[in-house]
């Protein structure tokens, strides 16, 4: 299960251009890593892409930390 | 100027949506044919648009229905692996005076002219954050600027698209995704032809250039603004209109 953490966090950091440090579970996408709405919308985009699921408008919405997407990702596998 | 560009283009069988595909054809880009009701007439655009030696499919849906758009949008994707351009053109109206307007009328043009356009232009965000590249093209209508007796529902439409196009220009200006409106005069179309004699003669007064528009006038401004000459200009709304508002 590491491994989802390890692919999401490669995504972070490409699309946002943080450092892997600055990925930790607690961190706010907005509030820690300087994501915009529009960030989030595409990193939920390229999440789905990664891991082959559909995020509903309603969940995406509810995801606001790194350990948001993760719990969400291995919810779903 | 559009060579190897994909283009979606709602209402395009007849009109100003049917100008605006073949001008698109001659400037090399694939066309996708959206119409709702008319098969017959969508399918002689894409044979016409064959014999200039372009490529281009007929699709149907209606704008209104979120469902049939998302699958539109899919069947363009999958067809030809992107979308570089969307004009909203699909358009009905339902004139009437507002005392006598019925909710109906309203909301079919509210639906179709309005929702539509936000229909597709929600649909084909995805595709063009992806892409890091899109152009959305609304054509709303020199009414929706001045207002027009008999037309407050299409009026009604016609600015909130000017409107939706500001806010989504904002929205996605950062990914390098411009939106812009073009507001038509009074163009010859079997749309136009419909208006009553009144509004005509009314309208003709109005106009400085002292003629009504060809669709080729609206579809040269969409493929300027549809074109790379074009990628300093967002969230603004040109008027094509011989003059009628300055």
């Amino acid at each position: 299960m590491a491994d989802v953490l390890e692919r999401v966090t490669k995504i972070i950091v490409d699309r946002l251009g943080v450092e892997e440090s600055q990925v930790t579970l607690e961190a706010s996408f907005k509030d820690d890593l300087g994501a915009d709405s529009l960030d989030v919308v595409e990193l939920v985009m390229e999440l789905e892409d990664e891991f082959d699921m559909e995020i509903s408008d309603e969940e995406a919405e509810k995801i606001v930390t790194v350990g948001d997407a993760v719990n969400y990702i291995k919810s779903r596998m | 100027m559009l060579q190897g560009k994909v283009a979606l283009i709602t209402g395009a069988s007849r009109g100003i949506g049917r100008a605006i595909a073949l001008e698109f054809a001659r400037q090399g880009a694939k066309v996708a044919v959206n119409y709702a009701g008319s098969e017959a007439k969508a399918k002689e655009v894409v044979d016409e648009i064959y014999r200039l030696g372009g490529e281009a499919l007929a699709i149907q849906a209606d704008v209104s229905n979120t469902e049939a758009v998302e699958q539109m949008v899919k069947e363009v994707i999958d067809r030809y692996g992107r979308v570089d351009i969307l004009v909203n053109n699909a358009g009905i109206t339902r004139d009437n005076l507002l005392m006598r307007m019925k909710e109906e009328e309203w909301d079919d043009v509210i639906n179709i002219n309005l929702k539509g356009v936000f229909n597709c232009t929600k649909a084909v965000t995805r595709p063009m954050l992806k892409q890091r590249y899109g152009r959305i093209i609304n054509i709303a209508s020199v009414v929706g600027v001045m207002g027009n007796p008999g037309q407050a529902n299409y009026v009604a439409a016609k600015a909130g698209v000017i409107g939706l196009t500001k806010t989504a220009a904002k929205e996605l200006a950062s990914r390098s995704i411009t939106v812009n409106a073009i507001a038509p005069g009074f163009i010859a179309t079997d749309m136009t032809d419909r208006l009553n004699e009144e509004i005509r003669t009314e309208m003709l007064k109005q106009i400085p250039l002292a003629r009504f528009g060809n669709p080729e006038d609206i579809a040269n401004m969409v493929a300027f603004l549809a074109s790379d000459a074009a990628s300093y200009i967002t969230g603004q709304t040109i008027h094509v209109d011989g003059g009628m508002v300055m």
